[in-house]
């Protein structure tokens, strides 16, 4: 199957029953995405296939063929953090950081759909990124200051 | 994971011919998201998966004389922001995207959430309320059924060996109607429902009219609740009236224990949530 994974273009076998997660993880070294529940419940494996978020534990690689993926490694510029990612820690919207991959992806294929979302928008949309840390204030936080900076950038 | 075959074939009638071919070995594959978790969880095994992402023209919603047509791989997220959906038959846009998470609902397709069968989940209620039906195309011939008539039983459907869902067919919403659509979550917003109902009505002359009342998680099957239209199609609309009818919904459901309540807790929530949902629909409450 052919894939292009944060812009750069793979041709790889796997096997029929191989999930999109363990596709990043083990065959391409992208260990950025975690799973957690691995029944696409808890968000922490949200990866963009064609621009959408999906649950990539519960995706098989074999439905990506010839997509764009973005994972985690394909938000930053670089060395220059995305303003989700500076949004994040400058709110403390992470702390252990196990799910945090997941909620950053989520939240720009939110921004990258609605740049101005309320807050009522994006606990509808986060819902299903479960955190155990922050109590979720600190995240809707950074979403909203990300997507502040953001406008005024534009 | 158990799969040995990811096949992408390029044509419907490819795809039908591997159904026939590998009989109980295959199964049809579409978005994924319930097949890949029972697979994980080694409820089902397939050694044959047959992808239908392929296939051109079994996505997209279009509307026609005798209402919205809606391929089976159209994602639940491309129905709930459907133009088309949303002005014909704003209850089904409504109910698909009340469906899990915007990160389900990118990949889980409405053929494919339809022939999984599980019965506590939304869309059946709105398409059972709106008279909606099913394409079933396989190599032998192409027929119709009800979206009622689908469900036999627990995560069973009545699709024969070798058969595919292929489109659903939805009638316009009469415009007139009042549509509601509760769902019960004593847990979190991303939650099976408790128990959920769907109810639509119209009001002529202070009566109602073309009463639709379906629930979802409240049996083996989604189910429509014809007791309950009966005892209120044509009736005054008075909350005495809907009240009573309501009450009739016992005997349309067969609620399960599980953890999300005891059968019997079920059945009272049915009742309760079958009331509100008309009480809403006929303006006797707030929507």
């Amino acid at each position: 199957m052919h894939l292009t994974v944060n812009g750069n273009p793979h041709d790889i076998d796997v096997p029929a029953g191989r999930t999109l997660v363990d596709l990043l993880r083990d065959d391409l070294g992208l260990t950025g995405t975690k799973e957690a529940c691995s029944v696409g419940v808890c968000g922490a494996c949200t990866v963009l296939v064609d621009g959408r978020m999906v649950a990539s534990c519960i995706m098989l690689a074999a439905q990506v063929d010839g997509a764009e993926i973005v994972t985690i490694e394909g938000v930053a510029d670089g060395e220059l953090l995305h303003p989700l990612q500076r949004a994040f820690v400058e709110a403390g919207g992470l702390q252990c950081g196990i799910c945090t991959p997941g909620q950053i992806v989520a939240a720009k294929a939110l921004l990258d759909a609605n740049p101005a979302p309320t807050e009522d928008e994006i606990a509808d949309w986060m819902m299903g990124n479960l955190c155990r840390c922050t109590g979720y204030y600190q995240i809707r936080e950074a979403i909203l200051e990300a997507a502040r900076v953001s406008g005024r950038a534009r | 994971m158990t799969a040995t075959r990811f096949h992408t074939p390029a044509t419907l009638d490819e795809a039908l011919g591997l159904l026939d071919e590998h009989g109980d070995d295959a199964r049809l594959f579409a978005g994924g998201t319930a097949m890949v978790t029972l697979m994980k969880q080694s409820l089902l095994a397939a050694d044959h998966l047959v992808s239908l992402q392929r296939v051109p023209g079994l996505e997209g919603v279009r509307l026609e004389a005798d209402g919205l047509h809606i391929g089976a791989l159209t994602r639940h997220r491309d129905v709930e922001t459907s133009d088309l959906v949303r002005v014909y038959a704003p209850l089904l846009a409504h109910v698909y995207s009340r469906v899990a998470t915007v990160r389900i609902r990118n990949a889980a397709t409405v053929g494919g959430g339809l022939a999984h069968a599980d019965p506590a989940q939304d869309p059946p209620a709105a398409l059972i309320a709106l008279d909606a039906r099913v394409r079933i195309a396989s190599r032998r011939s192409v027929r119709e059924l009800p979206v009622e008539e689908l469900f036999v039983d627990y995560y069973e459907t009545a699709l024969a060996p070798g058969e595919a869902i292929t489109e659903l067919i939805v009638p316009r919403q009469p415009a007139d109607a009042g549509a509601v659509y509760l769902k019960f979550l004593p847990r979190t917003e991303d939650d099976y429902a408790t128990v959920a109902v769907a109810a639509l009505a119209r009001i002529v002359d202070g009566r109602a009219h073309g009463v639709r009342v379906a629930l979802i998680a409240a049996g083996p099957t989604p189910v429509r609740a014809t007791v309950v239209e009966r005892a209120l199609e044509g009736a005054p609309i008075t909350a005495e009236a809907v009240r009573r009818a309501a009450e009739a919904v016992v005997d349309a459901v067969d609620p399960l224990d599980d953890f999300r309540g005891s059968a019997g807790y079920k059945r009272d929530m049915a009742v309760v949530f079958t009331r509100r949902a008309l009480e809403r629909a006929l303006g006797l409450s707030p929507a």
